[in-house]
């Protein structure tokens, strides 16, 4: 008994008011539940939303009245609740499409249990979902919005709310960045600096880490579970208090280094503190101590995996260690745990907590406004709380979080094409 | 040469390697150990094996009316225990979802959301700044502890979603086939087996209170409220060498309880890495 009168088009346009078109569907209940919803949403959010744009498109007009900050923050959330209110509302489109060609093809509706049964399992996983990504959007998403934003506009020292107003600057902040001679001078040294340490310390961490793994893997060694608790020590100690520690240990005029070992034994003293060249060597060998035992954990649990076959067929024809490491677990090591390497990359070169903790990136340089170990993370932090230049900061941790989501997109698409199998 | 003498060469000279390795792992850790029981307070002339060693630290840190360690030591205690239980039960759930449910956004979200968690974090403090404030979170446990849990679904979920896909997808269909409902199969399938990675996450979720120090220094104003990690880089923040054997003290009194269950909860650590990264 198909209905041929019973038009979807029609149900998709009344639905443009979620709710109508299910009532047209004849679903009572669902059609109420919708209508209701929607009038409290507009009812609860309309102010809100309605300020919100309003401080989006203009960040205030009456200084010391308008808070350009708070109105930021209040337009990114409408942006937000509007996102999800679109997301709803094209839900609700095609469940109004779907519903009224099922009804035109005269296919009997499914008792109300049985109908809120379906829902119920359809509904499920984003139940799951739901209170993590409420969290999310606003731990993650948001601050993320909203120094995408600041870097577009011109929050400064010298122009900061609630006495000011904020302005809409477009890119004029990144132009000054690669223009204007100290920022640009800056913005080189400290992105040099940065590269260099990722590779060169990160690199260091995993030799230093693939070559004890080996040792403590190779059949010969003994005490095999005393020695690797020793050598994961260094994860499980905090480091922000490894790192402490080591800043006294370096210190110029009363470290250990200088004065226990240093000074007795080549009756020298370094000055680690304010010299950046030392200072850059000292940092990389704190955090190849602090950065090695992790690697090592992975590395010894992928080893203790290879087949041992592979390696009893090398010895047959004769390979040396070296081959055998050479073709059998180097590779093997290297492929299982890629992604991991990757990110130790990619977390060194935003490890903020080594350099502020050390010597708060120093030492000072001349014709720069950033220290001399500053890496790009450390230096976006000063000028966030110690100069006010948020502006800057928010354009120069775009430019990082680039960067970083290079790494990481490469990371994930390796990850994926070999976990296929897994997918649905 | 013969094979013999050379392999016992070779072994040698791994052992003298992990010995060399070892002596800079414990040089550092036994210096603070050492200066921790220095009876001054300055750096400037404590020795790491002073000659009249004393305890007088650490019982500052306990009993003096002007040390606020115990209450700190309550505060981290609090914030880890909340953050890893909340960040087990989210991250479980969503994991679940992600590994064996279709919905819009399956495909692409957790990879998105990992992306996200890529940018600093730190230029997010002046945002989570203001939006504590405008929720009146600002200087309460409560504020740090939600961010806690909001900013480590998307590493966590990612690990654990990788262990959920290597169970076999069997077991739980034939319980559904049974009249399982989802929740049950959840609860008595699904978290029991991946007991090992939800531990990993436990402890990873317990252990960030302990150690980070940029989020409570951006959030948490009053000593009252303080972290042991805030509290402690406050000791020496002013002037270095001054508190550093008071630090020393209280730095111990950290690292031997967290190093203790990490060590206990390594084998757990390194199986649940090594199958949910590589794998997932």
């Amino acid at each position: 008994m198909a209905k041929q009168t019973h038009n979807p088009k029609v149900a998709v346009t009344l639905s443009l008011v979620p709710g109508l078109g299910q009532l047209y569907n004849r679903h009572y209940l669902k059609g109420a539940t919708f209508l209701l919803l929607t009038i409290s949403f507009i009812l609860f959010f309309y102010q809100f939303l309605n300020i919100g744009y309003w401080g989006l498109l203009t960040l205030g007009e009456i200084p010391r009245l308008d808070d350009s900050r708070v109105l930021l923050a209040q337009g990114i959330i409408s942006l937000i609740i509007t996102g999800f209110a679109i997301t709803f509302h094209v839900l609700n489109l095609l469940d109004a499409y779907k519903e009224a060609v099922k009804f035109q093809q005269g296919v009997r509706p499914d008792s109300l249990r049985k109908r809120f049964r379906a829902g119920w399992n359809k509904s499920f996983p984003y139940i799951l979902i739901g209170p993590g990504l409420f969290l999310l959007i606003f731990v993650v998403i948001f601050p993320l919005l909203y120094m995408v934003s600041i870097a577009f506009t011109d929050y400064n020292l010298y122009n900061s709310p609630p006495k000011n107003l904020l302005n809409w600057v477009g890119f004029e902040n990144f132009i000054s960045l690669v223009t204007v001679p100290i920022w640009r001078s800056t913005f080189f040294s400290v992105f040099l600096w940065t590269v260099i340490w990722t590779l060169v310390a990160t690199t260091l961490q995993i030799a230093l880490a693939l070559i004890l793994a080996i040792f403590v893997n190779d059949p010969r060694i003994k005490f095999k579970k005393f020695i690797r608790t020793v050598l994961i020590l260094p994860w499980a100690v905090p480091a922000f208090v490894t790192i402490l520690i080591f800043a006294a240990l370096f210190n110029n005029d009363f470290g250990a280094i200088n004065n226990d070992i240093l000074g007795p034994l080549f009756n020298q003293a370094i000055p680690w503190m304010t010299d950046p060249f030392w200072s850059k060597i000292a940092l990389i060998g704190i955090q190849v101590w602090v950065g090695f035992p992790f690697v090592f954990a992975i590395f010894t649990g992928i080893l203790q995996s290879i087949s041992k076959d592979w390696y009893e067929a090398a010895d047959m024809d004769g390979a040396s260690s070296w081959q055998k490491f050479k073709s059998i677990t180097f590779p093997q090591v290297m492929f299982a745990t890629a992604p991991i390497l990757i990110m130790q990359y990619a977390g060194n070169f935003n490890n903020f907590n080594i350099i502020y903790l050390f010597n708060q990136g120093g030492p000072a340089v001349r014709g720069q406004n950033a220290g001399g170990t500053d890496i790009l993370i450390s230096w976006v932090y000063n000028l966030t709380f110690e100069t006010q230049n948020y502006n800057m900061a928010a354009a120069i941790s775009i430019i990082i979080g680039l960067i970083i989501a290079g790494f990481a997109f490469y990371q994930f698409r390796r990850t994926r094409s070999f976990k296929e199998e897994g997918e649905m | 040469m013969t094979r013999k003498t050379k392999s016992n060469l070779q072994v040698l000279g791994m052992y003298l390697f992990i010995g060399v390795v070892f002596v800079f792992i414990s040089y550092p850790l036994l210096w603070t150990l050492g200066l921790s029981l220095n009876p001054g307070t300055s750096l400037y002339g404590s020795t790491m094996f002073p000659e009249n060693w004393s305890f007088v630290h650490y019982k500052w840190l306990f009993f003096d009316p002007s040390s606020d360690y115990l209450l700190w030591y309550k505060n981290t205690l609090i914030v880890a225990t909340i953050t890893s239980i909340c960040s087990v039960i989210v991250v479980s759930l969503i994991a679940y979802a992600f590994s064996r449910y279709k919905f819009i956004g399956r495909k692409n979200g957790i990879y998105t959301f990992l992306l996200l968690q890529m940018f600093p974090v730190l230029m997010a403090m002046v945002a989570l700044y203001l939006l504590l404030n405008l929720v009146n979170l600002l200087d309460t446990l409560t504020g740090l502890i939600l961010i806690y849990i909001g900013g480590a679904i998307p590493l966590n979920v990612f690990l654990v979603k990788g262990y959920f896909d290597t169970l076999p997808r069997e077991l739980d269909e034939s319980a559904k086939i049974d009249g399982a409902g989802h929740f049950r199969i959840f609860f008595t399938i699904m978290l029991p087996l991946a007991k090992p990675i939800l531990a990993v996450v436990a402890l990873f979720n317990f252990m960030t209170p302990f150690m980070d120090f940029i989020l409570p220094s951006i959030i948490l104003r009053s000593p009252e409220n303080f972290t042991l990690a805030l509290g402690l880089f406050n000791f020496i923040n002013e002037q270095f060498g001054n508190n550093f054997t008071r630090f020393a003290a209280g730095a111990i009194l950290i690292a031997i309880p967290i190093a203790t269950v990490f060590l206990y909860l390594q084998r757990y650590l390194i199986s649940g890495l090594t199958s949910g990264a590589t794998k997932g």
